[in-house]
């Protein structure tokens, strides 16, 4: 038992890292505290250190240690707690039976909202895959009885972790229970129920699930040997890991985060009580995508407004922002990225830090909430990522020395300097190169509207090349009109079609210009939908395809297929076409559970469609772009 | 599999000859006495960037295996130190000039156009009268430009000039130092920068060795001075293969090869350029040089290496390039007509009217999917890793 103890608090920052964690606390405290105050009064002190020092995610070596285990999570305790818990048992001890059946729903409710945080170190840590994999299965009992049932059980193995004592206590009130099981069970039932209170009471702080235990002991005794076996896994793992502990938080720094499943029930419920955006999610979600998010359009802005002046945690700034995110003021990803590092920018000139709260961990603190408010606006994209991932790590370089006001400047100089160069003069760089492959006579084709293609175009045309454009669009965003609008304004010779004509049109192209909204590690290019259609044609027809993508877009991350991580927009959007009551034939069938819209965002085109990626480092081809993935980070560390 | 090559019976019969070749082979394979002041030193330079120290030190010892196995060679720097004092000689007499450097290089007959301007400019560099690092920068950039001119269609000689200004100037260590250890210091450079590449060749041949199997026949397109050397060494090597050469068209570089080889026994056929797809069936790998390697991986080189390559690809075999690494260009052609054309006037043995369009490029351009290796002085790479030189070397 000792040793166990000390891996597990050695252990314990593999924890901290998760972030449900700590917010799952806050919010339980918060708001059972009554209850538990009530019903188990020695509350266990993992729990109120780990609220106090939630904010931190340091690796202080606490109590909380106990909490690698998703088995151990619930009432750890010490031996400490035993005798306090003991006398304060003694002084109510008619524990009624209502009161219990009342305190169960609350534990049952505890749990649904820690279980997203236990999954989320499965997912961290492999040596609690095996436990955390044992515990759906009680979870997904889902009925209230079987919840309770299972509750004892999983909360007997924790208590003979703690002393010999209590050990044989729970193993008498279970010889008890199953005595009484055997025997007359109705008849028993309530002794039962007094007998295995008793002992419970006279030893943890849980005591809840006492009385419904008995209502089916079998039930309460079968996942015992299990969580057993996991507990004695994940700490032989903890041990084993101790070593390369701090190694393996290194590099879990670098893995991205798990995304969030939107078909994992108790997560989105949980996430939703956290969200400042109330959004009603979409009804008839296509199976396959059901774990991206989706909302009814237009329920969440009038909400938000109303809610302006209510929210103070949220900066103006950021307010702004995210409701044009919202509404689709902001778009394309260079303007997005731009738009939220000025956001950041406002909110960093009038921050002032807290008393007795230090700058660095304050701010990264207030600029992850901020990211979580915007991405519950519009999901983030991957570039947006990477600019956070900078701020975040030139906030936590600011040396310590610094006072308050130069750190502001500091950090408002450095994002200045990452929209300047990392979008405008990569994209200047990105012009020069890629005019260097427009020829006179060509004819270029370009799909929806990129920024950086806009500016090629226009500055080839400035070049005086002779050229002409084919601007290829889709139903439902027609952003290629806009960028048609501009290109015809400068006095460009274009072609407008629709991309269900592409394979018509690609006869006589020379070249394919792209955006992309991100180029990922095995060069896949993740862009608007409908750029891969575009991009296979022209590899039908041997044109070669030209992505013009800014270095800071790039993401280590592999992708294959559109399905795992995308955006899905507004269902109406495809359904509907605005202005032509007459071909609106689907109106009145949207709710139809045999229908289901599916609106894509984003596409990936595999690597082998795109001839080369022109990039602010050159002009390299898609096998390349974890090269400079790699040289990227290795500036972005300098910076 | 090699013995279902339907060259293995021929082979068979050379076995018995080289058979009673070997004693004389044996006795080339002896090595010269000056390996071992070559073998000396192999990284004095402590300052270089990581990225050429580990090219360095790996070269120099495959440098050390080269030599051994190759062995035979005249030994390059002999003459070399003979021009050296020959140039130097002359400084004295009339102001220096890169292209009389370079020419004076350029006579050597093994020696390639892009190690010649390579030497030239290592010259530019110890007869410089600059007293600042600036200026001498300058004078080099200035240098280079006039070589580039002197044949724009090359683009070794393009990408070699490039590479030996990167390597030389490349390093902030530099500032901190006085001029003249700088200085001293970029020549040390410079020499070793045109070593790598006077010793790229044997490199590269010792590395294809192990690709070239007994019984194998190898298709060759144009002249190039690397593959001859794989291919001398794997005779040294008593591997037992044939070669197909094609004609090559205009200028028949293929003739070139073919008798270079008949020299050395190794068995032989002449093709016309024509019939590449006609005899691929019979061919087990194809090897080809290359004029530039650009960054998608692909090669610019001899009209007539895409479609040799294109028919090798349809037909499953392998195509292997061997180039020096002096030949990574910063180019990125899409397609074709991409590339600053290189022409060159073509005979076709009777008048042609003025009405008949002839296409008289030189060059073209093979993209990196149908290519399967490159062999380089930096090992064999996949396509893809010449962009991820390049950019390390340039970003």
């Amino acid at each position: 038992m000792e040793p166990r103890r000390t891996s597990r608090t050695v252990s314990d920052p593999k924890v901290r890292q998760v972030g449900f964690f700590t917010s799952q606390h806050h919010h339980h405290h918060h708001h059972h505290l009554p209850e538990r105050s009530f019903s188990e009064p020695p509350l266990p002190d993992p729990f109120h250190t780990s609220t106090s020092t939630s904010s931190a995610p340091v690796t202080d070596v606490s109590p909380s240690g106990n909490l690698l285990s998703p088995v151990m999570i619930l009432p750890s305790r010490h031996h400490s707690d035993n005798l306090h818990r003991l006398s304060h048992r003694a002084t109510s001890p008619t524990a009624s039976f209502s009161y219990f059946a009342r305190a169960v729903v609350v534990r049952e409710n505890d749990d649904s909202l820690l279980s997203p945080g236990r999954r989320g170190i499965a997912v961290k840590s492999p040596s609690s895959v095996v436990a955390a994999s044992s515990f759906p299965k009680e979870k997904a009992g889902g009925a209230s009885v079987e919840v309770q049932n299972d509750r004892p059980a999983k909360s007997k193995p924790l208590k003979q972790k703690t002393s010999k004592a209590e050990r044989r206590a729970t193993q008498e009130a279970q010889r008890a229970a199953k005595a009484a099981a055997k025997a007359f069970f109705n008849l028993l039932l309530k002794l039962a129920v007094d007998l295995y209170s008793l002992a419970e009471g006279s030893k943890t702080s849980a005591a809840v699930p006492g009385p419904v235990n008995s209502a089916n002991t079998k039930t309460a005794k079968s996942p015992k040997s299990p969580s057993q076996k996991n507990d004695a896994v994940s700490v032989a793992a903890a041990e084993k890991k101790a070593g390369d502990r701090q190694l393996e938080k290194d590099r879990k720094k670098d893995v991205p985060h798990p995304r969030m499943q939107y078909d994992d029930q108790s997560r989105v419920e949980k996430a939703k009580r956290r969200a400042v955006v109330k959004q009603t999610e979409a009804r008839n979600r296509v199976e396959l995508f059901r774990h991206l998010p989706q909302y009814e359009h237009g329920t969440q802005l009038p909400d938000l407004e109303s809610k302006f002046f209510q929210l103070d945690p949220m900066h103006p700034a950021v307010y702004k922002v995210g409701l044009q995110y919202l509404s689709g003021d902001i778009c394309g990803g260079n303007a997005r990225c731009i738009a939220m590092l000025q956001a950041f920018q406002e909110t960093i000139r009038s921050y002032s830090t807290p008393p007795e709260k230090s700058l660095v961990r304050d701010l990264t603190a207030k600029i992850s909430s901020y990211v979580s408010f915007l991405n519950e606006c519009r999901p983030l994209s991957i570039s947006m990522g990477n600019a956070i991932r900078f701020l975040k790590s030139t906030i936590a370089k600011l040396p310590l020395s610094m006072s308050e006001s130069e750190a502001k400047a500091t950090l408002q100089a450095d994002i200045d300097r990452f929209i300047n160069e990392k979008i405008i003069l990569a994209d200047n760089v990105i012009v020069k190169h890629a005019v260097t492959k427009i020829r006179d006579g060509d004819v270029l084709l370009t799909y929806g509207a990129s920024s950086a293609v806009e500016m090629v175009l226009l500055h080839a045309h400035e070049l005086g090349k002779q050229f002409r454009v084919v601007v290829v669009d889709s139903r439902p965003k027609l952003e290629g009109q806009l960028l048609l609008r501009r290109l015809v304004g400068r006095g460009l010779g274009c072609t407008y079609t629709h991309i269900n004509a592409v394979s018509y049109i690609m006869h006589e192209v020379t070249r394919v210009f792209l955006g992309a909204s991100s180029i990922l590690s095995n060069g896949t290019v993740y862009s608007r939908v409908g750029t891969a259609c575009v991009a296979m044609a022209a590899h039908a027809f041997g044109v070669p395809v030209l992505v013009c993508c800014e270095a800071y877009k790039f993401h280590e991350r592999v992708q294959l297929d559109s399905i795992c991580f995308n955006e899905l927009g507004d269902p109406d959007a495809i359904s509907k076409v605005h202005g032509r009551e007459e071909i609106n034939y689907l109106d009145g069938s949207t709710n139809s559970e045999n229908l289901q819209l599916l609106n894509l965002t984003y596409d990936a085109t595999p690597s082998d469609y795109v001839s080369i990626v022109i990039t602010d480092y050159g002009m390299v081809p898609p096998t390349s772009v974890p090269v400079i993935v790699r040289e990227y980070r290795k500036e972005h560390l300098w910076i | 599999m090699w013995w279902r090559s339907p060259s293995f019976i021929l082979d068979r019969q050379q076995q018995n000859d080289t058979a009673s070749r070997n004693p004389e082979s044996i006795s080339l394979s002896s090595p010269p006495p000056s390996m071992a002041d070559t073998l000396q030193n192999p990284n004095p330079n402590t300052s270089t960037s990581a990225y050429y120290q580990t090219r360095a030190v790996v070269t120099s010892d495959w440098l050390a295996q080269a030599q051994a196995a190759v062995g035979r060679h005249p030994d390059d720097d002999l003459p070399v130190n003979d021009e050296r004092t020959k140039s130097a000689a002359g400084d004295a007499g009339k102001p220096f000039s890169v292209i009389d450097e370079f020419n004076s290089w350029r006579k050597q007959p093994d020696l390639a156009e892009a190690v010649a301007a390579i030497r030239a400019l290592a010259a530019v560099i110890r007869a410089s009268q600059a007293t600042t690092m600036m200026e001498l920068e300058i004078e080099l950039k200035k240098a280079s430009d006039s070589l580039k001119s002197w044949d724009t269609t090359s683009i070794s000689l393009t990408a070699g000039c490039d590479l030996f200004i990167r390597y030389v100037t490349r390093t902030s260590a530099l500032e901190y130092e006085d001029f003249n250890s700088a200085k001293s210091r970029l020549i040390e450079r410079a020499e070793k920068f045109g070593e790598i590449s006077c010793k790229a060749r044997r490199i590269i041949a010792m590395l294809s060795q192990d690709f070239i199997f007994d019984g194998c026949t190898i298709l060759v397109h144009g002249f190039s001075r690397v593959v001859l050397e794989v291919l001398k060494t794997a005779a040294q090597n008593k591997k037992l293969f044939r070669v197909f050469c094609t004609e090559g068209r205009p200028d028949g570089t293929g003739l070139r090869l073919s008798t270079e080889l008949a020299k050395l026994d190794v068995p032989v056929k002449l093709l016309i350029d024509s019939a590449v797809a006609y005899s691929m069936d019979e061919v087990d790998m194809v090897f080809v040089g290359a004029d530039g390697v650009v960054e998608s991986g692909g090669i610019i080189n001899m009209m007539g290496t895409y479609q040799v390559a294109l028919v090798a690809h349809t037909m499953n075999k392998p195509v292997y390039v061997a180039a020096e690494s002096y030949k990574f260009a910063r180019l990125y052609p899409l397609d074709q007509k991409d590339m600053a054309p290189a022409l060159r006037p073509i005979d076709f043995g009777v008048p042609i009217p003025s009405k008949v369009e002839v296409e008289t490029s030189n060059l073209d351009y093979t993209p990196p999917q149908y290519l399967t290796l490159l062999f380089t002085d930096l090992g064999v790479l996949t396509p893809s890793v010449v962009s991820d030189e390049l950019i390390q070397l340039y970003l």
